[in-house]
């Protein structure tokens, strides 16, 4: 009996907590909406500023061009950021494979025929990045879909490129841009600033090797773990 | 009244729900997922804000967003691959307060 009362008790304070929660909740909300609704409605922000130097930037598209030209630095750090997430997970140990059951025929079927055109897809993303929406990323987490749907469907990465080459591939993104960033300074210029004339090249280049490596480490990251020498499971493409 | 402050209402919606789900559920993975919710709303408002402008869009917030989901993403690989090596050595898919017992 006592301890039933007990149960009561919690029950009604975690009602009450919940209510009490709700409450404050709607208070931060109201709180919020007001801060943002008495902002004016019209604020052009940077997009002057980007809309005035965008011939200087080596593409048209004005997301691009703050990506990966007027802020290259904070992309260089993102790809860091996405690097330092795999070492994490990574330096988790590696994973016990699961057995999982044959993927049925449908799904094995689907993997076969949209893999190529996810591929296809990634690669018209990272062209068509320089003049409208698109570019690494978009590209990137599309190869990593593609990526995702062969793990799905049993596919592993045979022993012969998970050692050396997927951690070539992982770094690949990372390396170039930085290679690019510090060639910019032997060349004269200062730590990411494009010449104008080769800028269009080298965010091309940048956009291709950072487009794989993000596919390659996204996936990694879905495996979830190192792959262990042996019984071995990544994408590399 | 503009459109854009239509979604900045529903973004702020969106992260008052992920920031009542943190609070309230003690499974990790429900945590992490609300965590999740309250990144897209910090992302749509973000997207909505820069409607503001004439033209087109103001490009600065679209890229920032770009680099949010990235992070994002990186952040609950790792809170997950955390998760599950915490079941791994626990049992349990719980944080437990030592002090509350």
């Amino acid at each position: 009996m006592n301890h039933l009362d007990k149960t009561d008790i919690s029950i009604q304070q975690r009602v009450w907590f919940r209510f009490l929660l709700v409450i404050l909740l709607s208070v931060l909300a109201a709180g919020l909406a007001y801060a943002v609704l008495s902002l004016p409605s019209e604020a052009p922000g940077l997009s002057v500023m980007v809309n005035e130097n965008i011939e200087v930037s080596g593409v048209i598209n004005p997301v691009t061009a703050v990506l990966l030209n007027f802020r290259g630095y904070d992309t260089l750090l993102e790809m860091s950021v996405l690097f330092l997430a795999l070492l994490g997970v990574w330096s988790l140990g590696s994973i016990t494979e699961q057995t999982e059951p044959a993927p049925g025929a449908v799904l094995d079927l689907l993997s076969r025929l949209l893999v190529p055109y996810l591929i296809l897809v990634a690669g018209y993303l990272l062209w068509v990045g320089a003049h409208a929406p698109g570019g690494a990323f978009q590209a990137g987490s599309v190869l990593a879909a593609a990526g995702v749907l062969l793990l799905l469907s049993g596919w592993r990465l045979s022993d012969r490129y998970s050692g050396l080459s997927l951690r070539f591939a992982l770094v690949l993104g990372l390396l170039v841009f930085i290679i690019v960033a510090l060639a910019m300074i032997i060349i004269g210029g200062r730590l990411l600033e494009y010449p104008q004339a080769f800028a269009g090249v080298l965010i091309l280049i940048i956009e291709v090797a950072a487009t794989l490596s993000i596919g390659v480490t996204l996936v990694s990251l879905f495996y979830g773990g190192r792959p262990s020498q042996g019984t071995t499971g990544e994408k590399k493409r | 009244m503009n459109i854009a402050f239509f979604y900045v209402l529903i973004s702020i919606g969106l992260f008052t729900l992920g920031l009542y789900a943190l609070i309230v559920y003690s499974h990790l993975l429900r945590k992490i997922l609300a965590l999740n919710v309250m990144g897209s709303g910090v992302f749509l408002l973000l997207v909505a804000l820069a409607s503001r402008t004439k033209g087109a869009p103001d490009p600065v917030p679209h890229a920032m967003v770009i680099t949010g989901i990235v992070v994002a993403i990186s952040a609950t690989a790792l809170a997950l691959a955390l998760m599950l090596r915490l079941r791994d050595a626990s049992g349990r898919v719980e944080l437990t307060d030592e002090s509350m017992e």
